[in-house]
């Protein structure tokens, strides 16, 4: 395949990591930016939303669009009330300590795998794309629904930055995580603010496995990668900054993309925590972080 | 046994009815814990313990599912007619998580707490591969069901056995001749980067050569990998046959992205049903392998040609005949690996039965007594086919057949010959101390 294909393919594949790892991974930033939760758990809330996907899809069962809707409605919805379990029978229970947090997520993380593989099995399953459509290029066909996942991680995206710049909610959210004291003395209910953040996160990753499930199934070990990827995105971004997310995720996917492509998928790797190190090193707070207060 | 008050073996220290009941059934269940099992009778009334190291977590998990039930199918037929050599046949489970340290640590849990005569029953070939050593520590015969070449490459030691299932470089010398005469010359390979694919990636090149074939290309993809369009530009317009081999979950969407790519333009399909195990072939996207070939080790679909023992194998496993579990037509076997459980069960038997294996004392004999195995008959007892055993590498041989997929079913199309798969051997166990 000649040069320009073969980058244009690479560009379209790494867009799509992209988009699923933006959405991911700013659950996560969203989650440590508020409540200085490091949450070890975030990948299986992504598992559980593609499992639940193939649970909502197969009982709907209609129409492959008709199931996919129902998921992508449903899962999520049911990802963010067992996240808010998670968030009242746990996390407050050990007062958000940020070591006692990354143990009980490390815990909750089990404990979820093995539910999934108990109710779930040990297969992995697919769940038919809402419509199937191959976009028939000169060089090579492409999945057109690919490319509407693309599409609807940018309006998700920009939703949320919306959400977090232009509404009440965002304010009180932005107010918690710049002081949490100040915050709770101007009344804001800190305590809900956390549940409802933590219950958000998990559901940007349930939406972002929900997307995912027709090109790549669901499994119940599935949610190691999203985790490691998301946490090199949001420490290249910044933890808790919404632009740093974007901007890492693309960075991070379309490099995956086309590095792996045109050398080894190892070596897109390399690259990627290499990068990671490298921030660590010259830029702790992460590229568009700000220095902790 | 004792009066309404007291009870009192020494005389001195009065023991209440409740308590020395409490101590019979707390010494009662230390007996019957695991480890700790004597039996008061004659030795050859005990039963033989046979350690199964199974797939039960991990990506190895649906094949283990299929092992344990062909494996309970072919000890319930083995107890109904008696067991091996009078005594019946147990079978003591152990999930290795399809991990190969916790395959090691398995086997010697088998070993040591469970008390098993041998060890028995795993595919993946990193768990075989890092289990083999601690079978050889602890001198316990270890009987895999696995297909890598490490077995008859002499890599491992003399007490690991495969005779139940062919290795893959039988396996593709034997279907290389087929792909060169009706798939195509040119071949592009795709295969998982680790020990199983190297063995594609090392012996289908040769093998294809002596057909007049070439391979154009070798694509290694890493096991853990869910996206393919990426590794696609790489495979050279030149290709007539693509040869694929995956494992793990992926394949579903690397089928549907496969089709993606090519369209209806696409080089033909050759497969290992390792791609497709456990998979039903009309899962949304797999249309795209309609007429493309397969090899299988056992058909997963019934075929018109099918021999009273295939017939009887399905029913004991539970299988309908599209391969499926006669519970849950969503339930898709491992047909093309699981029969080898079956026939290794009947292999042991067979072996223990020509030392008259009594016990742990007799595990060296066991070992010589596989080896002297040369012949293996088709029938009730090796469903899938006549075998030749090799002693001097531990290791199997037999037919292989490739199906082709249409109309959402495999079809077999062609058998290959014993002969076919054999190759000059490599090793000798029979030289290594015992």
């Amino acid at each position: 395949m000649a040069f320009g294909p073969h980058l244009l393919l690479a560009v379209l594949e790494g867009l799509v990591t992209s988009a699923v790892l933006a959405l991911t991974a700013l659950g996560l930033s969203l989650v440590f930016g508020v409540m200085r939760v490091v949450n070890v758990a975030h990948g299986e809330f992504f598992m559980l939303g593609a499992v639940l996907a193939w649970a909502v899809a197969t009982t709907v069962g209609a129409s492959p669009a008709s199931g996919f809707a129902a998921a992508l409605v449903i899962a999520p919805l049911i990802v963010g009330v067992v996240a808010l379990l998670a968030e009242r029978l746990v996390l407050r229970r050990v007062n958000y300590d940020p070591e006692a947090t990354i143990v009980a997520t490390i815990g909750l993380l089990y404990i979820l795998q093995q539910l999934a593989l108990t109710f779930y099995g040990a297969d992995a399953r697919p769940v038919p794309p809402p419509f199937n459509l191959r976009i028939s290029l000169p060089w090579f066909g492409y999945s057109a629904y690919k490319l509407s996942i693309i599409a609807t991680s940018a309006t998700l995206l920009l939703l949320s930055w919306l959400v977090l710049t232009r509404t009440r909610a965002g304010l009180i959210m932005r107010a918690t995580q710049y002081d949490r004291e100040t915050a709770q003395a101007f009344g804001i209910p800190v305590g809900r603010v956390y549940a409802a953040v933590f219950a958000i996160g998990a559901m940007l990753a349930a939406i972002a496995a929900v997307l995912i499930v027709p090109i790549s199934q669901a499994h119940y070990l599935m949610g190691q990668d999203p985790l490691l990827l998301s946490f090199a995105v949001v420490i290249i971004g910044g933890l808790g900054s919404l632009r740093g997310t974007v901007v890492a995720a693309l960075l991070i996917g379309v490099s995956d993309g086309v590095i792996s492509m045109f050398f080894s998928p190892t070596l897109a790797k390399l690259i990627a925590t290499l990068a990671v190190a490298m921030v660590l090193v010259f830029r702790p707070q992460g590229l568009f972080g700000k220095v902790a207060r | 046994m004792t009066d309404r008050k007291t009870f009192s073996a020494t005389g001195t220290a009065p023991l209440t009815r409740r308590t020395a009941l409490k101590g019979l059934a707390a010494a009662g269940g230390l007996i019957t814990a695991p480890g700790f099992v004597r039996y008061a009778q004659a030795q050859s009334s005990a039963p033989i313990r046979i350690g199964f190291q199974c797939h039960r977590t991990g990506i190895g998990a649906s094949y283990g599912r299929w092992y344990e039930r062909t494996t309970a199918a072919a000890v319930k037929l083995i107890n109904e007619a008696g067991g091996i050599n009078g005594r019946p046949v147990e079978i003591v489970i152990e999930d290795d998580g399809t991990d190969a340290g916790r395959g090691a640590e398995v086997v010697a849990k088998l070993a040591n707490q469970h008390k098993v005569d041998i060890v028995y029953g795993t595919l993946f070939s990193h768990v075989v591969i890092g289990s083999a050593p601690t079978a050889e520590e602890l001198k316990i015969p270890y009987y895999v069901v696995s297909e890598g070449y490490h077995v008859a490459s002499g890599q491992l030691n003399r007490w690991c056995l495969q005779p139940g299932i062919t290795d893959v470089r039988a396996q593709v010398t034997s279907v290389a001749p087929w792909i060169a005469a009706n798939a195509g010359k040119k071949v592009t390979m795709i295969y998982p980067d680790y020990a199983f694919g190297y063995d594609h990636r090392d012996y289908l090149p040769p093998a294809l050569q002596q057909a007049g074939a070439e391979v154009v290309a070798k694509i290694a993809i890493p096991p853990t990998e869910t996206s393919f369009t990426k590794y696609f530009p790489q495979i050279p317009s030149s290709t007539d046959v693509l040869y694929h081999v995956m494992v793990g979950p992926a394949v579903l969407t690397f089928v549907k992205e496969l089709g993606e790519f090519y369209g209806a333009n696409g080089p033909q399909l050759f497969g290992f049903i390792d791609s497709l195990e456990a998979v039903d072939l009309n899962s949304p996207g797999l249309d795209y392998l309609d007429g493309s070939h397969f090899w299988e080790g056992f058909a997963r679909y019934a075929q018109p040609t099918d021999t009273d023992a295939q017939k009887a194998y399905r029913a004991a496993v539970g299988i309908d005949d599209n391969g499926a579990s006669v519970n849950d037509p969503r339930d898709v076997s491992t047909a093309g690996h699981m029969f080898g459980c079956w026939e290794t069960l009947y292999v042991i038997k067979q072996a223990m039965e020509a030392c008259n294996y009594q016990g742990p004392q007799d595990r060296a004999k066991l070992v010589e007594a596989t080896e002297a195995i040369t012949t293996i008959a088709e029938g009730p007892e090796h469903p899938q086919g006549d075998k030749v055993f090799d002693g001097k590498i531990h290791q199997v041989f037999g037919h292989q057949y490739i199906s082709k997929m249409e109309g959402g079913r495999l079809n077999v199309v062609h058998k290959t010959s014993i002969e076919d798969g054999r190759y000059e051997p490599e090793a000798d166990y029979t030289t290594q101390p015992l």
